[in-house]
């Protein structure tokens, strides 16, 4: 609290950058965790409330006639102009939103604070939820080929960034495996990601060799040839370096690189040119410039997201994760991919193959698994890439967002193969960045380990389970053919995704939603089916009754016989509405 | 003429048909006066049936002893097909060019065309210009039926039948065409039952380089406005572009002569640029190049969107001023049959709820499109794929379609039919065995004797069988003002016509499907639940053990 100096500031208007004659004016606040403002027109109340760890950065323009002008961008892709009266209160705002929106300490940040009364019990149990162990045990692994292996349990002798257990071939010795995390950067070996039971391929990740011009490792190329031995389907395997080759090239200066494809026996190595972090992050910015336009003509929205790139970007990491999934399904072959350190294009493609390839992770607890395994346990640097920190701003990259957005493309070219909505992908996509759980915080599973996540702060996943039928997606059919998903990945199937970045700009979407009206049927269906359950028992007592009665009057049967009868009638319809009815009637 | 005639080569063994997304078919090729028919001879096999007028553009190409000829279709179909031997390929390509590119109207299929079902509704007397006044009739009594154009000699392009406000009388009428393009009088297009105020089109006043007025233009339709009320004339041509028009005798009204009025100028393009648009958004999306940046930029060079965006904005612009300034308007661009008619369609749609359903809609288009003296017949004769001189052919109808679409797609249970329902618009503008989109005006129509010679659209697509297919299973009768947003964000390219050959739709189907499957079985839940309900309340005082005696 020591870092807010005005907490209320009154008569502030919010601007609306389509109806900028009339803003609204109401009450803006500043709590420890949350900026609110609060407008009131006539009678009704709205409120907007928005986490300081939401916001990417506050502006301050110079003073006009009509105030002191604030403008708020969220990471989440809202923007807040807003117009304070006075200099001073603007100036402590901004002041006390700069530092709130930076914490320094992990500490600081709302997961630690955060306390949604849940008991130590059910703390545990939500973070045990979500068990990658289990998911390699689903993929039939440990098996003949794959073990399971804790050489890495203390993160020290190999990888500090990899989590403790790592599935490896089985044929690898111990000094195979240590001596080919040598010779990749960071330690970051080769490790399986996914294994496909039908044909036996697997997709393997690391990070860069350390091969500079010319420098070999013997355990590498053992490593390698090991991955490819453990497919008894394909003589060969592919190598994938994810980078435009250029970049790779420019890496072997520094003495890393890629694969020399003669020191490695049957590997088929090629480039996929995803950029880097930084060609990204600036692509993004352009993005939202686009999205932030005033009003747009028609060319200047087309020639923005042209120039943005993005959309470029987007289609580069699809065609990526599609090359990974027909190679594993249609050639059989396994797949070893890397970018620089392995940990940002690498997990983006692995994951777009492994939800091309298996149906379990279009489920919500598939997705959840999938992240759980491919981004937070193999080191997707969340912390550094989401900015959760005051730290240095070039390490930040919408990595995860374009892995969101490629998956929102999914959606849109197979409506019924997903399990969840639209809404699954923002909420985890926010929830990333609220750092209200602990799922994300830290880089990697040490530290992770080290800030005592589990102990000291909730998992995301039990949370937003609980809210499934928000999340469900009405046209979703259990797949039966396991074969993989062929997207069409022509450039002109690739969307400007409006519902996430201008996400806000509610008068831009659709004015009515199919998904509510599906989901209200879906909803409906269960109603009228046990109402339909129901009356089916009672009209089947009343037909009993009606019997009965007859019967008993025509036969002369004891009270009694049908006193029993009926009792065995009552438990069998407990709860029905029309019961009651039914007894008065009878009794 | 004898269609034998065109016809060099009537039958070829061996041919082999390549469709997009489709397995390969081998079989007869054969030609008749107005079809090309592909058939494998098997069971269950598709036969391919097109008609010649579906027909945009054949490009012929040779390997060997066998050519090979690529037929681009008027509905942006492209389909290729591998004709063994020479001269065969390059007969049947000249029979298809002659017989798709027929000068006379009454040798078009229309006219062959035996419908295989029972016309049940006669859809060419479904519309009827006395009917829908009675409706107006029984809302207001300002207006009147005007017999003045009974013999299309006023204007060419208007209907027998029009609707003029009650007080002026034929004489003033006559002396109003004088002063308008193509004697395009102003005439009622829409009246606002809400609030009682009117949209209006017509054509450009000629007021030429001296500004000529004409005071019966300026009465008729001040007769429009209520006391002390402003009105608003939307010009859909930019101010330069009217500006010029007065060289060549058009212009627009002028400020001092009409002190009452508000003169808006919108830039909806005139019809070459907008074919130009078509062609080069077709050859965008049929590109299969791989660059994202490639085609964001064919895209945007295209300019269809911004033509949406412009069409779209101005059509808000009129259902505003109606509806929200309650103010009269009068729409006009030059000829009055072009860009005029998109926006006095599509404002109503916006406005009418009843224009939403499947019924009015069918009345809109004849309304505001085929009585309004569209020029279908010139618009549609090319496609995307024409090339060389075009004589007038432009996409103004599918420009509205696809508003239509863009709005449908804001709101998706507003409308009571589907995308398909637009689809079906779209293609049978171009190449059809029904007679409504033929001809350019009411007159061409009655001189080629449509209705007693030929079937009508509606009258096929009314039959339940036929409506199943395009009734919208979200509908929801919304009986307000819809308004769409114009944000360059909210307009998508409308796939179901421009990628409807480049992607297989079975996903997206398989999607529709279900939805259907999901409402259909609710309304029959419902259904079952209610009538469990009364058989329970019958058993309960019928069968009640009390009540038995």
């Amino acid at each position: 609290m020591e870092h807010i100096i005005t907490p209320k500031v009154e008569h502030v208007k919010l601007l609306d950058r389509y109806n900028a004659k009339n803003p609204a004016i109401g009450t803006l606040y500043l709590t420890a965790t949350h900026l609110i403002y609060v407008e009131t027109y006539n009678d009704t109340r709205k409120e907007a409330w928005i986490l300081h760890h939401h916001i990417s950065s506050v502006e301050k323009l110079p003073l006009s006639t009509s105030g002191c002008p604030l403008i708020i961008r969220c990471k989440n892709f809202r923007l807040l102009h807003l117009l304070l009266p006075r200099e001073k209160e603007c100036q402590n705002v901004y002041q006390s939103l700069l530092r709130l929106s930076q914490p320094v300490k992990y500490e600081e940040l709302f997961a630690f604070l955060y306390n949604p009364k849940q008991n130590e019990q059910q703390r545990r149990e939500g973070w045990a939820f979500i068990d990658t162990a289990t998911d390699f045990n689903r993929m039939g692994l440990p098996n003949d080929y794959w073990e399971i292996s804790d050489l890495n349990k203390d993160y020290e002798v190999m990888c500090s960034t990899y989590p403790s257990t790592l599935v490896v071939p089985k044929i690898a010795s111990q000094a195979t495996v240590m001596g080919s995390a040598k010779f990749r950067s960071r330690g970051r070996l080769p490790a399986l990601s996914y294994f496909h039971r039908e044909t036996k391929a697997a997709i393997c990740r690391c990070s860069q060799p350390l091969s500079g011009f010319s420098a070999r490792c013997v355990e590498d190329e053992q490593m390698l040839q090991a991955i490819s031995q453990a497919n008894p389907n394909c003589p060969f395997m592919y190598v994938v370096d994810t980078r435009p080759k250029l970049n790779a090239m420019a890496n072997r200066a520094a003495g890393k690189g890629y694969e020399n494809e003669g020191n490695y026996s049957n590997i088929r190595f090629n480039f996929q040119g995803i950029e880097n972090i930084h060609v990204m992050r600036n692509s993004l910015q352009k993005l939202l410039e686009v999205c932030a336009l005033k009003s747009p003509s028609m060319s200047d929205y087309l020639t923005g997201l042209e120039n943005s790139g993005w959309l470029r970007h987007i289609k580069a990491v699809m065609d990526a994760g599609v090359f990974l999934a027909k190679a594993v399904a249609d050639e059989q072959a396994s797949v070893l991919v890397h970018c620089s350190d392995g940990w940002d294009r690498t997990a983006q493609v692995c994951s777009v193959a492994c939800i091309l390839l298996d149906p379990f992770y279009r489920t919500m607890k598939g997705l959840m698994m999938l992240l759980e395994k491919e981004w937070i346990s193999m080191g997707h640097k969340f912390t550094q890439r989401c900015g959760f920190l005051d730290g240095d701003p070039k390490e930040v990259s919408p990595v995860f967002t374009q892995f969101v957005e490629c998956v929102w493309n999914l959606t849109e070219q197979f409506p019924c193969a997903f399990e969840f909505n639209e809404r699954f992908l923002i909420d985890i996509h926010d929830n990333i960045y609220a750092c209200q759980f602990g799922n994300f915080i830290g880089n990697c599973q040490k530290e992770r380990e080290e800030l005592k996540i589990q102990e000291t702060t909730f998992s995301l996943w039990p949370f937003l389970l609980k809210q499934q039928e928000w999340y469900r997606n009405p046209l979703y059919k259990r797949s039966v053919k396991s074969g993989p998903l062929r997207p069409n990945t022509l450039p002109l199937h690739f969307k400007f995704w409006c519902g996430m970045y201008n996400r806000f700009d509610k008068g831009m979407h659709p004015k009515q939603s199919v998904l509510d009206l599906l989901l209200a049927l879906t909803q409906k269906k269960t109603e009228s089916e046990r109402k339909m359950t129901d009356l089916q028992r009672v009209s089947g007592i009343l037909r009993f009754e009606y019997f009965h009665v007859t019967f008993k009057q025509n036969y002369g049967l004891t009270n009694k016989l049908r006193y029993i009868n009926f009792k065995d009638w009552t438990q069998a319809v407990q709860g029905s509405d029309g019961f009651n009815v039914v007894i008065d009637q009878c009794m | 003429m004898e269609f034998a005639e065109l016809i060099k080569t009537p039958r070829v063994d061996g041919v082999v048909l390549h469709r997009p997304f489709l397995p390969l078919v081998e079989g007869t090729l054969c030609l008749t006066g107005h079809h090309l028919i592909l058939s494998s001879r098997q069971d269950n096999t598709e036969e391919l049936w097109l008609l010649h007028a579906d027909i945009d553009f054949i490009e012929k190409r040779f390997v060997g002893s066998s050519g090979t000829i690529i037929v681009k279709c008027k509905d942006l179909r492209i389909i290729q097909l591998d004709i063994p031997g020479m001269e065969e390929c390059l007969n049947i390509a000249s029979s298809i060019e002659a017989l798709s590119t027929l000068d006379s109207v009454s040798l078009m299929y229309p006219f062959f065309y035996r419908p295989m079902f029972e016309v049940i509704e006669d859809g060419w007397n479904l519309f009827l210009p006395e009917e829908s006044f009675k409706d107006l009739e029984s809302m207001t009594d300002e207006w009147r039926l005007s017999e003045v154009n009974r013999d299309f000699s006023i204007c060419p392009s208007y209907p027998p039948l029009v609707v003029v406000p009650k007080d002026t009388d034929d004489d003033t009428l006559l002396k109003v065409a004088s002063f308008r393009h193509g004697g395009r009088f102003p005439v009622l297009s829409y009246y606002h039952k809400k609030n009682g105020m009117v949209m209006m089109r017509a054509g450009q006043p000629l007021i030429g380089p001296n500004g000529r007025r004409c005071k019966e233009d300026e009465k008729l339709i001040n007769a429009t406005l209520r006391a002390g009320k402003r009105g608003y004339i939307i010009d859909t041509r930019a101010t330069a572009v009217a500006q010029q028009a007065k060289a060549r005798g058009g212009g627009f009204e002028q400020e001092a002569n009409y002190p009452q009025w508000r003169r808006i100028h919108k830039t909806i393009e005139r019809y070459s640029v907008l074919q130009d648009s078509l062609i080069k958004l077709v050859e965008a999306c049929n590109d299969q190049s791989h660059s994202m940046d490639r085609w964001l930029s064919k895209l945007e060079a295209s300019n269809w969107l911004s033509h949406i965006k412009e069409i779209l904005t101005t059509a808000c612009l009129a259902a505003q001023c109606i509806d929200r300034e309650g103010a009269t308007v009068l729409v006009h661009g030059t000829e009055g049959t072009d860009s005029t008619l998109q926006v006095t369609s599509l404002a109503q749609i916006l406005l009418d709820p009843s224009c939403r359903t499947i019924r009015g809609f069918q009345a809109l288009v004849e309304r505001e499109w085929l009585q309004a003296g569209h020029p279908f017949q010139h618009r549609c004769a090319q496609s995307a794929y024409s090339s060389g001189k075009l004589h007038g052919e432009a996409p103004i109808f599918l420009l509205f379609l696809d508003c239509t679409w863009q709005i449908l797609r804001q709101f998706p249970c507003s409308f009571e039919f589907n995308e398909n329902f637009l689809v079906l618009l779209f293609e049978h503008a171009y190449a059809t065995q029904f007679g409504t989109f033929l001809g350019n005006s009411a007159a061409e129509r009655a001189t080629l004797k449509l209705p007693q010679k030929t079937v009508s659209l509606w009258s096929w697509v009314n039959r339940p069988q036929e409506m199943e297919g395009f009734v919208n299973p979200l509908y929801e009768p919304n009986s307000l003002v819809i308004w769409p947003s114009v944000a360059p964000q909210s307009l998508q390219l409308w796939e179901g016509v421009f990628l409807r050959w480049n992607r297989s739709s079975k996903c997206l189907d398989e999607a529709y499907e279900e939805m259907v499957h999901i409402i259909e079985y609710n309304k029959e839940l419902q259904k079952k639940v209610n009538s469990l309900r009364r058989q329970l309340a019958q058993l309960e005082t019928e069968g009640s053990p009390l009540h038995t005696p």
